[in-house]
């Protein structure tokens, strides 16, 4: 009873605000999609395809949704993610072992996150500069690694990637009347794993609260005696490892290794983020909306796709105008509630 | 109550490139005492206070806490050891909730435990009279429970010694009795207080024991009882005081026959409620009132600072209309702002380019002043104003408040307004400066310049001011002039309730 | 110490003590890997013109592009602290624009290319004014902003060729893209020139730097002295505009034709980069457009060094990002600071000792 009281009486924070918005947003624009396109946004195979898709993306988002709350940026994700796939490639195909392999992605993930997190927080340099040059480094030495296509020839690789984890009941029955389930690649479950222990790390652990202290306000984050160099540090350190763990998952999706991977995620999961809620000015921001805001951009791609507009410029002219859709609505959001407490 | 030495510090030394800020400053704070630390702007106050914090590190000396020889390394590490501060501006989190900035940076464990710092936030808050809630994001509280909160912050600490570093700045006459009485009751528990504030009555109302700092040299430590207010101020500014009372000679008698130079009817704006306001030529008139009371509003809508909603404007008689600040400069309006660092100084641009900014954007985007020309204006005013700058090119950033002060004034003055609006221009400044500002309001007005001047402190404006427009709760409830202009006349009229209106 | 630390053999140089440092050992660099290195010879095209030939020539001809964006980005940066990401896809966007307009007519003109120059001018100014609305009147980080346009200018680029990659053949867009009959200096060198004239008169004429700068330290402050910090935000997106254009073309009159995925790919990152190397602030501010400019030459002369030392193309970045590492370490306040210190410690001794000498 008292509890019902006590969520009556505060209003909501920035954070739950922004991110109540996008819930409803995404939530109204599948439900119309259902309505207005039907076909395949009424299976629930469509959400898996889009998870399945999307599982390493929704993994480095949630390591930017991280740096970004604490005031930062890391736009080296993608490139890392690409250098992950084509490391591990190469040594699964000179007979290595899956569970080393693992290791190399975690490794690589983990020294990127390092050694950004030393330059940006002790040593002062601008966090975008750093994580520029982490992306022109990883995307350097992923083509000095190959210039080539490399696919997986690995047998022990091969079982892992095809392991589908099937749930009859949310299948459909095809036109033949045979029963297709539901399928989930394992990089899916990595990816929600991922995503719960970021959300208990922001919610209830010490060092999740710092990142946001450290967003809000520095200087005061400083003065109530947090260590923000080190706040800092392990903020990049997160992102760089979850990097790794998206390399991985983004290598059981595809099952080789390119140059061109993850071209531009870096600035797909900026985009999660910000749709999802995620103030890059800092402080404000959660993972929850950041994973469905990983789901709106890719919805938003699927409708286009379905209603018909073939052109290839059509997914990202709308991407953009979604973008700027949020942004604005951000924007607007914020600036309003800014101006009531004033009043 | 008052007994043994709970912290000692012994002949602190701190360099700065090019400055001794703190030449061999002794300190010494007793338990459960309050103590106040004062001093003119640039006197050191900040530093120490920042070198007991482990802001700064100290280059020679010792401090001693219970007795202890210690070393303070990070603001973390005086919290750890008993000292707490809480600063004039806010250094809180504004996007965490007030229990978490209560709690945030001290706690032990990996784990928070929300519920329970919400429900002890609660009580502390409940007990101290604080109006606001733990589970409430602190940036929707006002400024002053943002205060509150971090003074509650350090409470709940159980410091031993806890600095005010002008805590009262932002808080009307009310948050600072419920402030008075928190510090009072902590003393009593034992705790020593030390207490920054440029407010010479509070010391009085609040503090047992004073100490004097000035140019980085302690002056003394006194016994607030035996030390009159007059010798304070004198032992801060180091200048004998008879030349503070010699201003009072304004004249009423020549600004009477002198034209309407700006009339204002029904002027509101999105921040000021609809006022009447006109001002004749080379008059000095002041805006009066507590803090909140409109005064700042009313001058910032004549300005065009906030955007104005409705009102007619007459300037020299004819009708102007002033929506923008660019409006009210190319009518002959100059204003000095409240906040310096904020709304005044471009800190990383020289000195020069502060001065000739305004000039500048009078002149417009197509007439650059030349770069002869510019110095030309800079060394003048730097000559005239007395600025203590390296040079003409030095950030003004890096200038003393007062300094920075003048050179926002210069600025002004190079426009050659016919109208100059003052918003506190002598708070958080020297002494020595202040006397100077207030000279300048004089000279100003002699020449012909009308002045509007607004300053916290009565007793400045009872000395520049011909007339006083006084308000309560954004309504213009009096104006003084004449012999109604005494202190006790203003007070009673600030205070309402049986006040003679002076209209 | 500040001061000290500033001085290089004497010369205060400021900002720009990093960029010049770059290049001075970039030169030297080169001059001993291979002492012909900057050699310039004189050589004739296909068209039987004399043109200069030489990697220093290559360097600053290939610079170009990237050199009038710094200068656009400058402002932007100082302005509104904050960046454009979004400038390859506007260039992409001006480039199509240039050519859309060049398929027009039956024949190409002088009058062709200007028009179609000025339309490109034009359509990147308008979308230079999108982001800057964002930035200045809605007041959204210029990073987020320009992320819009970053995602999906390439495509309204290739929609705007209606899905082609049109090629130009023209002997005035292939004079623009590389060298002017009887002109042994490449034409985008003489652009950069051309623009850098521009901006400096632009300086002299009007009051844009102190506004930027006080717009970008202080916007409070500059509101209250009656400047208006949107317009001069928006004026600095708007410019930014006029510098993607000027890229743009010179990008397609380069190739003779126009591909929206990979006309000036990555230079946003390039131009940043420039701004930031030059000793220019990311947080805005104060700003040097000569640092900027030295940037992008530093950036292009150690590609070229790179390629010279037989790295390919797609592995210069790895290369490249160790250089920058090695510049921003050095430049770091922190590094800086040790620094200081070590030689004041040095100094100590060495008076030590020559006092003790003495004694």
């Amino acid at each position: 009873m008292k509890k019902k009281n006590d969520f009556r009486r505060e209003p909501l924070t920035d954070t739950q605000l922004l991110m109540t918005i996008t819930i409803c947003i995404f939530v109204a624009m599948y439900l119309m999609a259902m309505i207005l396109l039907g076909g395949g946004f009424l299976h629930a195979q469509q959400v898996f395809d889009m998870l399945n898709d999307n599982a390493s993306l929704i993994i480095v988002s949630c390591g930017l949704t991280i740096v970004m709350i604490g005031g930062g940026i890391d736009i080296s994700v993608g490139a890392v993610t690409s250098l992950v796939v084509m490391s591990c490639v190469l040594y699964l195909n000179a007979g290595g072992n899956i569970f080393v392999s693992v290791l190399i992605a975690l490794g690589i993930g983990l020294a990127f996150g390092l050694v950004h997190g030393f330059l940006i927080s002790y040593l002062e340099i601008q966090p975008f500069i750093v994580t520029l040059a982490g992306m022109f480094f990883a995307r350097g030495m992923t083509t000095i690694l190959s210039v080539n296509p490399q696919k997986a020839e690995h047998e022990g690789f091969k079982a892992l990637r095809d392991v589908k984890i099937e749930i009859p009941w949310l299948g459909y029955t095809a036109k033949n009347g045979n029963l297709i389930p539901a399928r989930m690649e394992l990089g899916v479950v990595v990816a929600i794993a991922c995503l719960i222990l970021i959300f208990i790390l922001l919610q209830f652990l010490r060092l999740g609260r710092n990142f946001y202290a450290m967003g809000g306000n520095q200087q005061s984050a400083l003065m109530l005696g947090i260590n923000v160099k080190k706040t800092r540090f392990m903020s990049y350190v997160i992102s760089g490892l979850l990097s790794g763990i998206s390399g991985y998952v983004f290598l059981m999706h595809t099952g080789a290794g390119n140059a061109t991977n993850a071209a531009g995620m870096e600035m797909n999961a900026i985009a999660s983020s910000i749709i999802g809620g995620t103030l890059l000015t800092g402080g404000v921001g959660n993972v929850i909306g950041t994973f469905f805001g990983t789901l709106t951009l890719t919805t938003i791609k699927k409708i286009v796709v379905s209603s018909g507009l073939n052109q290839p410029w059509w997914q990202s002219i709308t991407t953009g105008g979604m973008l700027c859709f949020f942004i604005l609505l951000q924007s607007v959001v914020l600036g309003r509630r800014a101006k009531k407490k004033k009043a | 109550m008052q007994g043994s030495s709970l912290l000692q510090m012994h002949h602190i030394e701190k360099r700065f490139p090019g400055v001794l800020a703190l030449n061999g400053v002794d300190f010494e704070l007793r338990k459960g005492e309050i103590h106040a630390l004062m001093g003119e702007n640039g006197a050191g106050k900040s530093t120490l206070i920042k070198v007991l914090t482990g802001v700064y590190q100290k280059d020679g000396g010792e401090i001693v806490v219970d007795g202890e020889s210690v070393s303070i390394r990070s603001p973390q590490d005086a919290q750890n050891k008993g000292i707490s501060t809480v600063y004039q501006e806010i250094t809180l989190c504004p996007n965490l909730t007030v229990a978490e900035n209560m709690f945030i940076g001290r706690e032990s464990g990996a784990w928070i435990r929300q519920k329970q710092y919400e429900k002890r936030a609660d009580e502390l808050l409940g007990r101290l009279k604080i109006p606001a809630r733990g589970g409430q994001q602190l940036g929707s509280c006002s400024l002053a429970v943002q205060q509150m909160v971090a003074i509650a912050r350090a409470v709940d600490m159980k410091c031993k010694v806890l600095i005010l570093d002008e805590p009262t700045s932002s808080l009307d006459d009310n948050e600072v009795n419920m402030l008075f009485e928190l510090m009072r009751s902590l003393k009593k528990q034992g705790v020593g207080i030390i207490f920054v504030t440029h407010f010479l009555e509070q010391v009085y109302a609040v503090s047992d024991r004073i100490t004097v700092l000035r140019n980085g040299e302690l002056v003394g430590e006194y016994l607030t009882e035996e030390l009159p207010q007059v010798e304070l101020v004198a032992k801060m500014i180091g200048k004998e005081l008879d030349e503070l009372s010699s201003l009072k000679e304004v004249d009423e008698k020549k600004t009477k026959e002198q034209a309407v130079l700006y009339e204002a009817k029904g002027l509101s704006s999105t921040e000021a409620l609809p006022f009447d306001f006109k001002i004749r030529k080379g008059e000095v008139n002041g805006f009066t009132g507590l803090l909140g009371s409109g005064r700042s509003e009313s001058v910032r809508a004549i300005f065009g600072a906030d955007k104005v909603t409705g009102g007619e404007v007459r300037m020299k008689g004819q009708s102007a209309k002033i929506s923008r600040p660019i409006d009210a400069m190319k009518a002959g309006i100059g204003y000095l702002a409240e906040d310096r660092k904020r709304d005044g100084i471009i800190a990383e641009l020289s000195v020069r380019e502060n001065i000739i900014l305004a000039l500048q954007v009078l002149n417009g985007f197509f007439k650059p002043i030349s770069r002869s020309e510019s110095e030309a204006f800079a060394d003048e005013y730097i000559k005239v104003l007395n600025i203590k700058t390296a040079s003409r090119e030095t950030p003004v950033g890096s200038l003393s408040g007062g300094n920075q002060q003048k050179v926002i004034l210069a600025r002004w003055l190079l426009t050659h307004p016919d109208y100059l609006i003052l918003d506190e221009p002598t708070r958080g400044i020297d002494v020595g400066t202040k006397l100077e500002i207030q000279k300048l309001v004089l000279k100003l007005a002699e020449e012909g310049v009308s002045v509007t001047f607004i300053s916290s402190e009565v007793e400045e404006m009872l000395r520049t001011c011909s007339r006083l427009i006084v308000m309560r709760d954004r309504h213009i409830v009096g104006e003084l002039k004449g012999d109604e202009l005494n202190q006790e006349q203003v007070m009673r009229t600030i205070a309402g309730g049986d006040a003679k209106n002076g209209q | 110490m500040d001061n000290k630390s500033k001085k290089v053999f004497g010369l205060n140089l400021g900002q720009l003590t990093i960029p010049i440092i770059a290049i001075c050992l970039l030169v030297i660099f080169n001059l001993i890997r291979d002492p012909g290195f900057f050699a310039i010879e004189i050589t004739h095209n296909n068209d039987g013109n004399a043109v200069l030939a030489g990697n220093l020539i290559s360097i600053i001809n290939a610079a170009s592009e990237l050199a009038i964006l710094a200068i656009g980005m400058t402002l932007v940066t100082a302005a509104c602290g904050g960046q454009d990401i979004s400038v390859g896809a506007a260039a992409a966007i001006a480039g199509s624009t240039f050519v859309k307009i060049l398929k027009t007519p039956e024949t190409i003109n002088g009058w062709t290319v200007l028009l179609a120059f000025l339309c490109a001018c034009i359509v990147a100014m308008i979308f230079g004014s999108f982001n800057g609305t964002l930035v200045a009147v809605f007041k959204i980080q210029p990073m987020i902003a320009t992320l819009i346009l970053y995602t999906c200018g390439r495509s309204i680029a290739y929609w705007i060729n209606g899905g082609a990659t049109p090629t130009v053949e023209s002997p005035i867009i292939k004079a623009i893209g590389s060298n002017i009959p009887g002109m042994p200096i490449p034409t985008p060198v003489l652009i950069v020139i051309g623009v850098a004239i521009l901006f400096k008169l632009l300086f002299h004429f009007t009051s844009l730097e102190l506004f930027t700068q006080s717009v970008g330290i202080n916007g409070s402050a500059a509101r209250l002295n009656g400047i208006n910090s949107t317009f001069i935000k928006l004026l600095s997106f708007i410019i930014l505009g006029v510098c993607v254009a000027f890229s743009g073309c010179i990008g397609v009159s380069r190739l003779g034709l126009i591909n929206h995925e990979t006309l000036l790919l990555d230079v946003e990152m390039d131009t940043i980069l420039a701004v930031a190397i030059g000793g220019n602030s990311l947080g805005g501010g104060k700003f040097k457009i000569s640092g900027s400019i030295i940037g992008a030459y530093v950036i292009q002369m150690l590609t070229i060094t790179l390629y010279a030392m037989k790295v390919s193309s797609t592995d210069v970045k790895a290369y490249k990002a160790i250089v920058i590492v090695l510049l921003v370490v050095i430049g770091s306040p922190v590094i800086k600071a040790k620094f200081a210190k070590l030689m004041s410690r040095v100094k100590m001794n060495q008076t030590r000792v020559s006092t003790k000498g003495a004694e």
